[in-house]
């Protein structure tokens, strides 16, 4: 549905040059629900927009539906941007139209007679649940209220796309959830693509069944979600998940705690992360029957990604040294991810993790 | 009554009249140089900021052309206007003498204001507002006149209410030197002829008019601004 092939783009500031995107390269399917991740100042609004070339790219193409956007001319490139709705951190509605003249606006001089856009008009609102508010002024409304305008505004010219950029980002967790929920919704009511910015792993998690991780203009990860969330492998990726499962907060706490961070000579604190329904139980009390190790769980998280579980947990190994190798070799073989956060002192220190001391 | 009045204004109630003809020509002049003057002056308020960098028509030399017109012709006096644009006064109107006449300078001392005002009122609109039109695919023009002039229209009115009161000011300069009106009334006789009550009575009338003109642009403003 969407390629992005190769694309670049750099500002020229004052002599100076910012590189936003850097060969990028992207394919996002029809119907996927794609997240785009990264800190602020990353490059992710500027890749979306050249989605729909608000952006003009400075080297490499746009393929939206099979169309390289950079051969079309101006009048054909309006028609395309029909097809592929947006919605924005701060709404952007029209302060002096009402609620429907604000979702009328981009139906009017499409060949639609009044009637019919009148129609259309309240079929959105219906979508978006908002059909008692018609001839409110945004000022009127929540924000909440005033992205769901937004989105059927979006939605005016039945787009095959809709791009969100940081779209949650100034709603509240409860308001950002329904928001997140209607976009499931219509992902799967419309067969809508939708590509989402957002600098939270939270809602990646909350919807996107794929995902990009940026940092500095480049795409430093990309995946499904599910795989992604199991099994980071870029330190960003993995910092912006501990952040959204609280495991940062919870091994800070630990950490900061004498009572656990001071480890006997024979324990380790590790990090488990694992895949599907099995439940953490019978493997952790395998872990004590066949190899006397005992695990004592400090912090236990689920999260459940397209109705897929991921248990992350932070838990304390206790054991005789060689008998900790080898459940460590058990939990492996049973498709846990490992990571040792930190070793008895006299161990050798492989891995720092942050958030400690 | 009528004898108090005598006895305050004496100079005024002979030639009420005439103050009625003045009023009328001054409203005559504030009117049309207020629409001709602010139609042109918002072409050039639209062109400077569509052309200006991260404009929708962004294109420098353009820019700086009209901005640099403005600064120009903002740091000629008016007075001077005045007469510097007589032969062009009466190529368009026939004569240099009169209200209709005294429009031409008018419009042409209030536009760069006019234009300068403007341009501020609408870098007021929300970019992203701009931003979201552009994805929907709405052509230039459509932003133009769909997006700038209606979300910026409340800014509009509010420059035209400042550039009201400096109109109504011109219009005064503008009839010291033969436009008529009330400037024309107020210097030629007040001023001349040592009758301060004309003086007074002119400045009332203009004080009213400049109050009446910025009312009616407060309820026109509050009537269309929603947030
Ligand atoms: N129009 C622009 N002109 C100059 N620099 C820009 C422009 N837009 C974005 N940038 C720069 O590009 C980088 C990426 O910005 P952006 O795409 O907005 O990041 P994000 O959306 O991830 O926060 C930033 O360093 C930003 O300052
Ligand atoms: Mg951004």
């Amino acid at each position: 549905m969407i390629q992005l092939k190769n694309v670049e783009v750099s500002f020229k500031l004052k002599g100076r040059t910012v590189n936003a995107v850097r060969a990028v390269n992207l394919e996002i399917e029809q119907g996927d629900i794609y997240g785009i991740v990264g800190y602020s100042g990353a490059g992710k609004s500027t890749l979306v927009r050249l989605i729909n070339l608000l952006q003009k790219p400075t080297g490499g193409e746009v393929i939206v539906d099979g169309t390289n956007l950079l051969d079309l001319s101006p009048k054909a490139l309006r028609q395309e941007r029909k097809s592929i709705g947006m919605i924005f951190q701060h709404f952007n509605l029209m302060k002096s139209r009402t609620i429907f003249q604000n979702v009328e606006f981009p139906l009017k001089y499409t060949g639609k007679s009044k009637e019919e856009r009148r129609k259309k008009v309240e079929e959105l609102l219906e979508l978006v649940g908002l059909s008692d508010k018609l001839n409110a002024y945004p000022s009127q409304l929540s924000g909440g209220q005033k992205q769901r305008v937004a989105i059927a505004r979006a939605l005016a010219n039945d787009p095959k796309i809709l791009l969100c950029d940081e779209a949650t980002s100034a709603l509240d967790p409860r308001t950002t959830r329904q928001i997140l929920q209607l976009l499931k919704e219509l992902n799967q009511k419309l067969g809508l693509t939708i590509v989402l910015i957002t600098h939270e792993m939270q809602v990646v998690k909350d919807i996107c069944s794929k995902v990009a991780v940026m940092e500095d203009g480049h795409v430093i990860e990309e995946g499904f979600s599910i795989n992604i969330f199991n099994k980071p492998q870029e330190k960003l990726t993995q910092d912006f998940i501990q952040t959204a499962t609280h495991m940062d907060h919870a091994l800070e706490t630990i950490l900061n705690n004498k009572k656990f961070s001071e480890l006997e000579e024979n324990q380790w604190l590790v990090e488990l992360s694992y895949l599907g329904f099995q439940t953490n139980e019978p493997i952790i009390s395998h872990l004590y029957s066949n190899y006397q190790v005992t695990a004592n769980i400090l912090y236990g998280n689920i999260e459940i990604l397209q109705d897929v579980p991921i248990g992350k947990m932070i838990v304390v190994l206790s054991g005789e040294s060689r008998q900790r190798k080898k459940a460590l070799e058990y939990l492996k073989e049973n498709g846990v991810e490992v990571n040792i956060l930190k070793r008895h002192d006299s161990e050798s220190v492989l891995k720092f993790v942050k958030g400690g001391a | 009554m009528y004898n108090i009045l005598n006895e305050f204004l004496p100079n005024v109630m002979p030639i009420t009249q005439e103050f009625i003809t003045a009023t009328e020509q001054t409203i005559h002049m504030s009117f049309w140089t207020a629409v001709i003057g602010c139609g042109i002056g918002t072409v050039l308020g639209v062109i400077l900021v569509v052309a200006r960098k991260g404009g929708i028509l962004e294109n420098p030399s353009i820019y700086q052309f009209f901005d640099k017109f403005i600064n120009i012709f903002r740091s000629i006096p008016f007075i001077i206007l005045l007469t510097l644009f007589s032969g062009f006064t009466r190529f368009i109107v026939g004569t240099t003498i009169g209200p209709t006449a005294a429009i031409v300078p008018l419009v042409i001392g209030t536009i760069p204001f006019f234009g300068r005002q403007i341009e501020n009122a609408l870098l007021e609109v929300d970019p992203g507002v701009i931003e979201a039109a552009q994805s929907m695919g709405i052509s230039n023009l459509g932003i133009i006149f769909r997006v700038y002039l209606v979300e910026g229209l409340a800014g509009i009115i509010r420059v035209m209410a400042l550039t009201l009161i400096s109109i109504i000011g011109f219009t005064a300069m503008a009839g010291a030197i033969g436009g008529g009106g009330l400037g024309n009334l107020a210097i030629a006789r007040g001023h001349a002829r040592f009758q301060d009550d004309v003086i007074w009575v002119s400045t009332a009338i203009i004080l009213v008019l400049v109050f009446v003109s910025q009312f009616v642009c407060n309820v026109i403003i509050k009537k269309i601004t929603h947030d």
